[in-house]
């Protein structure tokens, strides 16, 4: 399973059959011609091998599916087509040529439009103005205002939308409407192939019917559409054509998108290239008696409802649950950062103050968040100052800063986890990922944190990091340290969790003993409602 | 405090004489190690405040320089240099008192253009025949407790109120300058208290005591900003305000007490510009928030936040002022001087976003090194 199991050339056979219904071609685009191959796409950031030789296949008027984890690679993959990125070898063909995008811009004009989920549209501007945007109709300078309503009626009809009107503020729609629009902006560009990245994220659930029918439409007339979603059911109702990737790999290309058994998909999905190297549990999980962390029906409307959760001192608890399952929002709310609408936190039994950030690190909580750059870090000022972001008050006298001991301390923490560069005067700026990574967890191994919440604390961090901070959060553990760690990426939760709380759409909807759970059964649960059915049949 | 001597060692002499490359063995040695020796010559913020720094003291001998050459007669006479560096300092006490308290506010991620307005508000209540008649101490009192009273007000209405602080602190312009217009009924109220007056006219060993209460003002910011919590939370608090508060630190709270020092700054200036002006109006200290922030800005304050110092913003306010006595003593119109400030507003900005782009391109390298 570790290697690709079929290239796009020797897939393409049995995915050729699987072309979309075409209703009728237009002149200028033969049906089943490919648009676009990737071959042995590589990417690297630094520290990260974000694609590690990526295949892939699309021809015109098919709807082909990305299918992968978080961290696959998709977005990277979606970037460097849409031309945000560069790929650093590897040869991308678009309409038999091969070509390197030098920015979005030259990406568009070659006719690849990308539909980001969060939609790029700017809100006090009207539907043609948004359609248009950037390369407006223009005589003289002047933008031909009728002509342009005209052309975006026109193309919303061809979406099959003509009942938005053109100079109606984009504002004033709905997710739904915005999608359209969204859509009618890289119809406006003559687009070839559609990059949708799930784009029934913000949808509601009748909604996505509507999103199909005018995926059917652009189809229908020649356009190529590379769809990406988690959810199975999806992939099985438009797409023709699915290609897996998996840790920057394609795993499987080509394969039939309404008959390939979900096992198969899945098995393709998972089982590691990478290998995690997870710290041993101790032999002899004693639990403490008393809970640490006590949590009695936390709610936020939308968000997640009715969670209650226990966290023993020592023992590390893990979340599992896709973006948007409401694992983030939960844990931000038992720190205290947002404030609940039911429900209790208690630590060590004493109810702390709903919505006081302040109270939760009093009671010794401490979090490491999952934007380690826009919520945990002052970039430009030393790793020092950043590990004693939360203590630098304890080590002062009579208000005056120490420091000497702040160095010290840091210098201490840097030392156990190995942070490198050493030394703790750099700006952290100057680090790559995982080493800031530890500096976001080492600032809550100063004072005296009982209970850590880490959200994804392995993003963006290279394999060595990781394994280095799986170490750290066992060693937390075993001092007595409570853990509360939410991943989107399962095998980490499994590996590292005593106890597994799987989430998804805002309830907790298994808890189990780690050792009781496999990868695929978490999996199955977390995007249930898809897979469980697509098992079914 | 006796251990502010020697905390300092490794960081703060970073800061003072990083105008050549540091020599430290042992930071170097650091750096090697890392195969990233040419990473030190900027290591910490204060040698990144430093340079900048330098450059303004640049400026400032530049300005001289134009002074010595278009009035070389004044310049001969080493008495009038002396007495004019006075002059300068003088001229640049009271703003020089407004900016530091704008410089926190600044490093805290907000901006307060009620500083004028608060000015002239104390100055108002402090020379009301009411106040007057409780004597020096109770005018002073006045003027401190009025100006942060205002920027308790206007930190409240920021943190807890949730107001942009733009909207917040332009309101407080209008309302502030208003209650002065009312309080003094429009007229100029003399002050007849010889104590206040004597603020502006005593000189002690031949410098004026205007001055020295700019440097004590000046000393007592670096201090707070650079070796107290309170100066770790407003960079904190400006640099990154949610990581702030996930550390746990109260980011309204601070908020507001950076406001309100911003106010007990103006209640201070209040006093020392009425002592010179022996009277205060409504109309006193009319654009002082422009000056402020702009000597901010020039001293190398990210206008975003997080960043920034007091001595910088102190050299920003001495630079204005010698360009007004530079215009002064060529007996320039300050029309043209409002020119030349406005041009080297632009370029202060200017220079610093070209060593800023060199900085992320070097930085940019090292990363893709160092993995």
């Amino acid at each position: 399973m570790t290697e690709r199991e079929a290239s796009p050339t020797g897939g393409s056979a049995e995915g050729g059959s699987m072309d979309a219904p075409l209703l009728e071609a237009p002149a200028d685009a033969v049906a089943g011609e490919v648009v676009l191959r990737l071959t042995d796409v590589v990417k690297t950031f630094p520290g990260v091998r974000a694609l590690d030789g990526v295949q892939l296949e699309v021809r015109a008027g098919e709807v082909h599916c990305l299918l992968g984890q978080n961290g696959a690679g998709k977005s990277t993959l979606i970037k460097v087509l849409s031309g945000v990125h560069r790929p650093d070898t590897g040869q991308v063909e678009w309409r038999g040529e091969p070509v390197s995008f030098a920015n979005p811009q030259a990406a568009m004009r070659a006719g690849i439009a990308t539909i980001y989920q969060e939609l790029d549209l700017v809100e006090d501007l009207s539907v043609s103005e948004n359609a248009f945007l950037g390369h407006e109709p223009r005589r003289l300078g002047f933008v031909r205002r009728g002509h342009m309503a005209r052309r975006t009626r026109q193309i919303l009809g061809r979406l099959g939308h003509a009942e938005i009107p053109p100079n109606r503020m984009v504002r004033a729609l709905p997710a739904a409407g915005k999608q359209v629009v969204s859509m009618a902006r890289a119809l406006s560009h003559e687009a070839r192939l559609i990059i949708m990245d799930e784009p029934s994220a913000v949808l509601a659930h009748d909604e996505v019917g509507n999103l199909f029918r005018i995926i059917r439409e652009l189809t229908a007339q020649g356009i190529a559409v590379i769809y990406i979603s988690h959810r199975l059911e999806e992939i099985r109702e438009i797409g023709d054509r699915v290609t897996v990737l998996k840790d920057g790999r394609t795993t499987a290309a080509n394969l039939p998108a309404r008959d390939t058994p979900t096992r198969d998909l899945v098995n393709r999905m998972t089982g590691r290239t990478i290998e995690y190297v997870f710290p041993e549990r101790p032999a002899d999980a004693t639990p403490a008696d008393a809970d640490l962390l006590e949590v009695e029906g936390l709610t936020r409307a939308g968000e997640f409802t009715d969670v209650s959760l226990r966290v023993r001192p020592g023992e590390v608890v893990g979340i599992a649950g896709l973006v948007g399952s409401g694992r983030s929002e939960l844990l931000e709310t038992i720190y205290g950062a947002r404030r609940p609408e039911a429900g209790t936190v208690r630590m060590a039994g004493r109810v702390l103050r709903p919505g006081s950030v302040g109270a939760a690190v009093r009671a010794g909580m401490g979090m490491a968040p999952e934007e380690r750059k826009s919520q945990a870090l002052l970039l430009g000022e030393p790793v020092y100052r950043n590990v004693t972001l939360a203590t630098f008050a304890r080590y002062a006298r009579a208000g005056f800063t120490d420091t000497g001991r702040e160095r010290a301390e840091a210098d201490r923490i840097a030392e156990s986890l190995e942070l490198r560069p050493r030394d703790v005067r750099r700006p952290v700026r100057t680090l790559s990922g995982g080493n800031q990574q530890k500096v976001v967890v080492g600032r809550w191994l100063l004072g005296d944190t009982k209970l850590l919440l880490l959200d994804e604390p392995t993003r963006g961090v290279d394999v060595g990091a990781r394994a280095e901070l799986y170490q750290v959060i066992r060693a937390l553990a075993e001092r007595g340290v409570g853990v509360l760690l939410v991943s989107s990426e399962v095998p980490e939760v499994l590996g590292l969790a005593d106890r597994v709380l799987v989430m998804r759409e805002g309830r907790v909807v298994r808890e189990a003993p780690a050792g009781e759970l496999d990868e695929n059964t978490v999996l199955d649960l977390v995007m249930a409602g898809s897979l469980m059915e697509g098992a079914a049949a | 405090m006796s251990d502010v001597t020697d905390t300092s060692t490794p960081e703060r002499p970073a800061q003072l004489p990083a105008q050549s490359p540091p020599v430290d063995p042992a930071e170097t040695a650091a750096a090697e190690q890392r195969g990233a020796g040419r990473l030190s010559w900027w290591r910490g913020e204060g040698g990144e405040g430093a340079r900048r720094n330098l450059w303004l003291i640049g400026v400032l001998v530049a300005l001289i320089v134009i002074g010595v050459i278009t009035r070389p007669d004044l310049y001969g006479d080493s008495s009038w240099v002396w007495s004019n560096i006075l002059v300068i300092l003088k001229l640049a006490s009271v703003v020089g008192v407004v900016t530091v308290g704008m410089t926190f506010v600044i490093i805290g991620g907000g901006i307060d253009l009620s500083v004028g307005a608060i000015v002239a508000l104390a100055g108002v209540w402090a020379t009301t025949v009411a106040t007057q008649s409780y004597g020096a101490g109770g005018m002073i009192f006045c003027a401190l407790a009025v100006g942060l009273g205002v920027g308790l007000v206007n930190g409240v209405l920021i943190s807890y109120g949730r107001l942009v602080p733009f909207i917040a602190t332009l309101a407080m312009l209008v309302a502030a300058r208003g209650l002065a217009a009312e309080l003094s009924d429009k007229q100029t109220q003399v002050s007849e208290n010889t104590t206040i007056n004597g603020i502006a006219s005593t000189n002690l060993l031949g410098i004026p005591l205007l001055v020295y209460i700019l440097a004590a003002v000046v000393l007592a910011g670096w201090v707070l900003l650079n070796r107290t919590t309170f100066g770790r939370r407003t960079v904190a608090v400006g640099g990154n305000p949610e990581a702030a508060r996930l550390a746990g630190i109260d980011v309204k709270r601070h908020t507001v007490l950076l406001y309100a020092l911003s106010g007990l700054c103006c209640g201070i200036a209040a006093i020392m510009l009425t002592a010179q002006a022996t009277s205060a109006q409504a109309a006193m200290a009319n654009l002082y928030e422009l000056d402020a922030i702009a000597a901010a800005i020039i001293g190398g304050t990210l206008l975003s936040g997080g960043r920034g110092t007091i001595i910088g913003s102190l050299l920003g306010v001495i630079i204005f002022s010698t360009i007004t006595n530079l215009f002064a003593i060529n007996g320039l119109t300050t029309e043209a001087q409002n020119m030349v400030k406005g041009g080297i507003i632009v370029a202060a900005v200017l220079v610093q976003q070209v060593q800023f782009r060199s900085l992320t391109q070097f930085l940019g390298r090292n990363r893709l090194t160092t993995n």
